[in-house]
């Protein structure tokens, strides 16, 4: 990586670590989250659908503000935090994590309660009637009937945060090192009108995306999503 | 102790069932109703797949549900085929028939060569169940129910989603399971002649509640406009051929009863069988017949008299032995023979079929 400086590297690095850790937190949450949309009958259900659905369509800039004032030391969250004894969230990068779990979350709910739903009931209680418990068939007829939903949430969830910009410069505050992500690196060098290294870094980005998108697609197999046959 | 006690009560918007039934603990019992009757609900609430609060159910002396008692669908030792195809499309067809295997107390594949061989599978085992035929997934769905040795299995209408040909396919094979299998089966259908080739007891829904629950042959004898249409109206007999007449090609039907001629189908003798035999195939008589061509007279007494479909028509029902049969009469031939119930009389038999 010649021609990317250290800064540019640094950045680089943390927004690999924050989309890494963001899919890793959405996929143990989210697929509950998913599931329950999928299989639940409560009124209330689409309260949570539409909670979960807001990043899509709210500014990341609202979204940002909001939270940043949660964090605050007046903010729900920021009073957990002090009582809890953590540091406050604001300018960390648990904040920015916690920050972008949520924005990214529509991302990884959607595709997979889209699956889930297309799957049915059926093979779940196809399962049931040859003993295997409801984690068991979790794991052994719906992941393997729903991977490609799961292979498409990742990478939505994972690229779409790497692309993060108003809401990580909200909560993030932009430190080097700590919260200065690749998106922000870029808005730097464009504000220092440092044109080439901001290419440098943006084409980087351009590529990654067009390679993980390739990869996703080239293996998505054009499969039934019923499950039974 | 032997025996299925189902109570139910679901209330569903615009559907209800009700139903309070002992069943046999063996054999084939059919659940038969128009869709709609709650035999497929019934049916699930038996597996756990719906629940019915405050249900009770008991299979063969174990309590499966109760006031204090929910035994979730997994822990419940049945078997299960589905209406529809139900193979997971992720699996091998050898992966399908382990899955449950491998969930069982001793996850050993037991009678394994005997069920695959009893449902005509074994050459499909390494292929995809998208490469199958609806019957052959059929047979696949059967067989991995039955190879987690179930204590009971519940079978929902699974030629339904077949076409004609299919079903006749796979027929035999169900009717190997029936006199093979020692366990009861619960089977959901809505067609008449599939039932009458299989159940051995006979439980008729209509609307979520059991309007009739009896053995085969007594429902047969005592016609249900609701089961039966006109024209199949007969009765069901279990026999054996019992003799073979090789130079006039015919065979003797044997049952608890007397025997009965038919053409011989080439069934060995010893061979259960199922006989129809349709009320208007059958006339009676005061004294037993002379140089008439009708082979087959048996002895028998009236046990009752009942309306037919068309007022001109009455349908006699003869006990022969321990078996029940029905004449179709007209009222006038009925008056004038003076038939009384309890009398005894010959009833002459035109056709048998084998079903």
């Amino acid at each position: 990586m010649m021609f990317l400086s250290d800064g540019d590297l640094q950045s680089l690095v943390l927004s690999l670590e924050l989309a890494g850790s963001v899919t890793a937190i959405l996929l143990l949450i989210g697929t509950p989250i998913a599931w329950w949309l999928a299989h639940s009958r409560a009124w209330w259900k689409v309260l949570v659908s539409v909670t979960v659905a807001m990043p899509l369509v709210l500014p990341p800039s609202v979204l940002g503000f909001y939270l940043l004032i949660a964090m605050g030391p007046q903010g729900p969250l920021g009073m957990l935090t002090h009582t809890l004894g953590i540091a406050p969230l604001p300018f960390s990068f648990a904040g920015l994590l916690v920050a972008s779990v949520l924005y990214a979350l529509p991302f990884m709910v959607q595709p997979l309660q889209n699956a889930f739903e297309a799957l049915g009931d059926r093979p779940l209680e196809v399962a049931a009637t040859l003993r295997a418990s409801p984690l068991d068939a979790f794991f052994t007829v719906v992941l393997p009937l729903t991977w490609p939903a799961f292979l498409t949430a990742i990478t939505l969830s994972f690229a779409h945060t790497v692309g993060e910009f108003g809401v990580v410069l909200m909560i993030g505050g932009n430190l080097p090192g700590i919260t200065r992500v690749a998106s922000l690196q870029i808005f730097d060098h464009v504000e220092a009108l440092e044109y080439a290294e901001a290419n440098h870094l943006a084409l980087m980005l351009l590529l990654f995306s067009f390679l993980v998108l390739l990869l996703v697609y080239a293996r998505q197999p054009a499969r039934r999503q019923d499950g039974v046959s | 102790m032997s025996d299925i006690v189902a109570r139910f009560r679901l209330d569903r918007s615009g559907f209800q069932l009700d139903v309070d039934l002992v069943l046999p603990g063996r054999g084939v019992t059919a659940f038969f109703g128009t869709s709609g009757s709650g035999k497929t609900t019934l049916l699930r609430c038996i597996a756990g797949l719906e629940r019915a609060p405050e249900g009770l159910l008991s299979v063969l002396g174990e309590v499966w549900q109760d006031q204090s008692t929910w035994l979730a669908p997994y822990r419940r030792p049945l078997g299960y085929v589905f209406q529809e195809a139900s193979l997971f499309a992720h699996l091998s067809v050898m992966g399908n028939l382990q899955y449950g295997v491998k969930r069982t107390k001793s996850g050993q594949l037991t009678h394994f060569e005997h069920i695959v061989d009893l449902l005509g599978i074994a050459h499909l085992l390494q292929r995809q169940p998208q490469g199958l035929s609806g019957g052959e997934r059929q047979r696949v769905a059967i067989a991995r129910a039955l190879l987690i040795n179930p204590k009971i299995l519940l079978m929902d209408e699974p030629l339904a989603a077949l076409d004609v040909q299919r079903k006749q396919d796979i027929f035999p094979y169900l009717e190997r399971l029936r006199d093979e299998l020692a366990i009861p089966v619960l089977y959901v259908s809505h067609d008449h002649h599939e039932v009458a080739r299989l159940a051995d007891h006979l439980v008729v829904m209509e609307a979520g509640q059991v309007i009739s629950n009896r053995p085969m042959s007594v429902a047969m004898a005592q016609p249900d406009q609701r089961f039966q249409r006109d024209e199949d109206i007969g009765a069901i007999i279990d026999g054996q051929v019992g003799a073979i007449d090789m130079p006039w090609h015919l065979a003797r039907m044997d049952f608890p009863g007397g025997g009965l001629w038919m053409r011989d189908h080439d069934l060995p003798v010893g061979k259960k069988v199922r006989l129809l035999i349709l009320a208007r195939d059958v006339s009676l008589a005061r004294h037993p017949p002379e140089q008439s061509s009708i082979q087959n007279s048996l002895q028998g007494h009236i046990t009752a008299i009942l309306d037919d479909t068309h007022p001109g028509l009455a349908l006699v029902q003869v006990r022969v032995g321990t078996s029940l049969l029905l004449a179709r009469l007209t009222k006038r031939a009925a008056t004038a023979l003076g038939l009384q119930m309890g009398e005894s009389i010959w009833v002459q038999v035109k056709s048998v079929a084998l079903i």
